[in-house]
């Protein structure tokens, strides 16, 4: 496997984000459960980053924890290198179900999130880690008809979303995550709900849209295809408590092409993963 | 096809009041019965037709309507108010809805008399009395909108990072508009109701007095003719409001009809 440069370089580089030494439990049935132990994590600027693991191994837990909905029993959360643990609004998302808002048309569901962004950004001013949109609310608007006509949803702009199909109304929702001011998408499972030839499509759209227009994202996934197809860098948890077991370089070109699917690093890979899932444990397998 | 859905739903209970009719007719007429005691449906439809019963009618209708429409208008927009203050304030959530429910206990033939006694006989009291019939059904329903959003998008909502008001504004009280309109058809109902309760406890007009002259004076059929308006006058209420909701919630489309 050929080892990428640029990965190396990003040793010195401050990250994006970075999750470190995460430790959280809740208590259930008078019970303590350890859900994230030891967890850490970094993505990069511009980089696509991939969390697999099993189900029920705390991946909500850690992007609610990054979202600023929960806090860290210990560790710390950092954005561009500042301490940002328990705060709200840094982080764009789009969820597994579409969660577009069913009484606004798909225009005022993107712009919602745009309008919500901005009030964010400017509560928090030139202080930390807000990045204050100079868009007016007109140049917000022309953005989100502008995208929603690139993510083939011209003209359903002013529908309402339950008339949409569950494929264009993710599309809406990652539009929505996408035009989001703030610099890391958090990306949970997003195609998880839709049906295998839907989601393949959805693949292939959202690396060509993030391709040309690169951010930091972080996407939580069950599928391993999904992981490497997508990803530049994947970490693989264990079940609960999850910590990182694998840390994977992917060593694709880019722009990807959907064929990689069938190479044999590709397929190499996907074992290794599925190997690493199935045990639950492993060495740093690189 | 909508015409056709509306008729097959709405023939069944038109041909069941309708053999009703016929029978009461018949039953009268061959029964000999008193017109006092029970008069037929004939008689009160004849009602109608004398013009100063029908001016006396109208006059009484127009003011229940008024008082009608204040307390309802004033009882709906006390019971939004309350929602989103319960809802604003978890301390006054848990201290006053579980005493909302208690007032509930009190009947209007208590309250009725307390609030002539306070307010007088003019249509202060009526309104009030009005208002806090209609009010409760507003409160109870907008508070379980206002609470009860889907769990996916208030996850949304917090990791994108709204605040308390924007959760408010974008999420919860769209959101309990159905349940808000729900609310208001009940209210609607019970408005006109305790309207005419109102004014049969006290009043110089409107059709709760024009029933309780009538029926002092043993003129059966103009309480029937009365109770017929009061339907009416029901029923028209309850249209405008199920029209208002289907506008005001027209996004709210079960299974892809439009």
């Amino acid at each position: 496997m050929v080892i990428n440069t640029t990965a190396l370089d990003r040793t010195q580089e401050i990250p994006k984000l970075e999750v470190s030494q995460i430790n959280k439990s809740f208590e259930r049935d008078r019970q303590r459960h350890t859900v994230l132990k030891n967890l850490s994590l970094a993505v990069h600027p511009g980089e696509f980053v991939s969390i697999i693991g099993p189900s029920g191994s705390g991946k909500s837990t850690l992007l609610q924890l990054i979202g600023g909905l929960l806090e860290p029993d210990s560790g710390e959360i950092r954005m561009d290198g500042s301490n940002v643990t328990g705060s709200k609004g840094l982080i764009s998302y789009m969820p597994q179900q579409p969660a577009l808002f069913p009484w606004y048309t798909l225009e005022q569901n993107v712009l919602m999130a745009l309008d919500i962004a901005e009030s964010n950004a400017k509560k928090r001013g030139s202080g930390m880690g807000g990045t204050p949109t100079t868009a007016s609310r007109e140049e917000r608007r022309e953005l989100a008809r502008t995208w929603l006509a690139r993510a083939g949803l011209g003209g359903y702009e002013d529908q309402y979303p339950q008339v949409l199909s569950g494929g264009m109304q993710q599309r809406a929702s990652f539009v929505r995550a996408m035009l989001s001011p703030q610099e890391l998408i958090c990306l949970d499972e997003p195609f998880g709900a839709l049906d295998a030839l839907t989601r393949l499509q959805m693949q292939q759209w959202l690396l060509s849209i993030w391709e040309e227009h690169r951010r930091s994202v972080l996407l939580v996934t069950h599928s391993i295809e999904e992981a490497i197809f997508l990803s530049d860098r994947i970490y693989v948890l264990s079940a609960a408590p999850a910590q990182t077991i694998a840390e994977f370089q992917v060593p694709f070109e880019r722009p990807r092409d959907e064929a990689i699917i069938n190479c044999e690093p590709f397929i190499r890979m996907k074992r290794d993963i599925y190997q690493l899932l199935q045990t639950g444990s492993g060495q740093h397998a690189r | 096809m909508m015409k056709k859905r509306w008729f097959q739903v709405g023939w069944p209970p038109v041909a069941v009041l309708f053999s009703f009719l016929v029978i009461w007719q018949l039953a009268v007429t061959w029964g000999h019965i008193e017109e006092f005691l029970l008069p037929s449906p004939l008689r009160i439809l004849e009602v109608f037709t004398q013009a100063d019963v029908r001016a006396r009618l109208w006059m009484h209708a127009a003011s229940t309507i008024r008082i009608t429409l204040l307390g309802l208008g004033s009882g709906i927009g006390l019971g939004i108010v309350l929602a989103v203050l319960l809802h604003v304030i978890p301390f006054l959530r848990s201290g006053i809805y579980p005493l909302l429910i208690l007032t509930q206990n009190v009947p209007i033939v208590a309250t009725g008399p307390l609030l002539i006694i306070w307010l007088g006989y003019g249509i202060a009291p009526k309104v009030v009395l009005i208002m806090l019939v209609c009010f409760f059904p507003v409160v109870v329903s907008t508070l379980t909108g206002l609470s009860q959003p889907d769990p996916q998008y208030l996850n949304y909502m917090q990791m994108i990072g709204a605040t308390k008001r924007q959760l408010l504004w974008k999420l919860e009280l769209p959101n309990a508009l159905p349940y808000l309109f729900s609310g208001m058809k009940l209210a609607a109902s019970y408005s006109v109701i305790t309207a005419v309760a109102a004014e049969w406890l006290g009043s110089k007009e409107g059709l709760g007095t024009y029933i309780k002259l009538s029926a002092n004076g043993f003129m059966t059929a103009q309480v029937f003719a009365t109770i017929v308006v009061i339907v009416a006058v029901s029923l028209g209420l309850f249209g405008i409001f199920a029209l208002l909701a289907k506008w005001a919630v027209r996004w709210n489309i079960k299974n892809g009809g439009r």
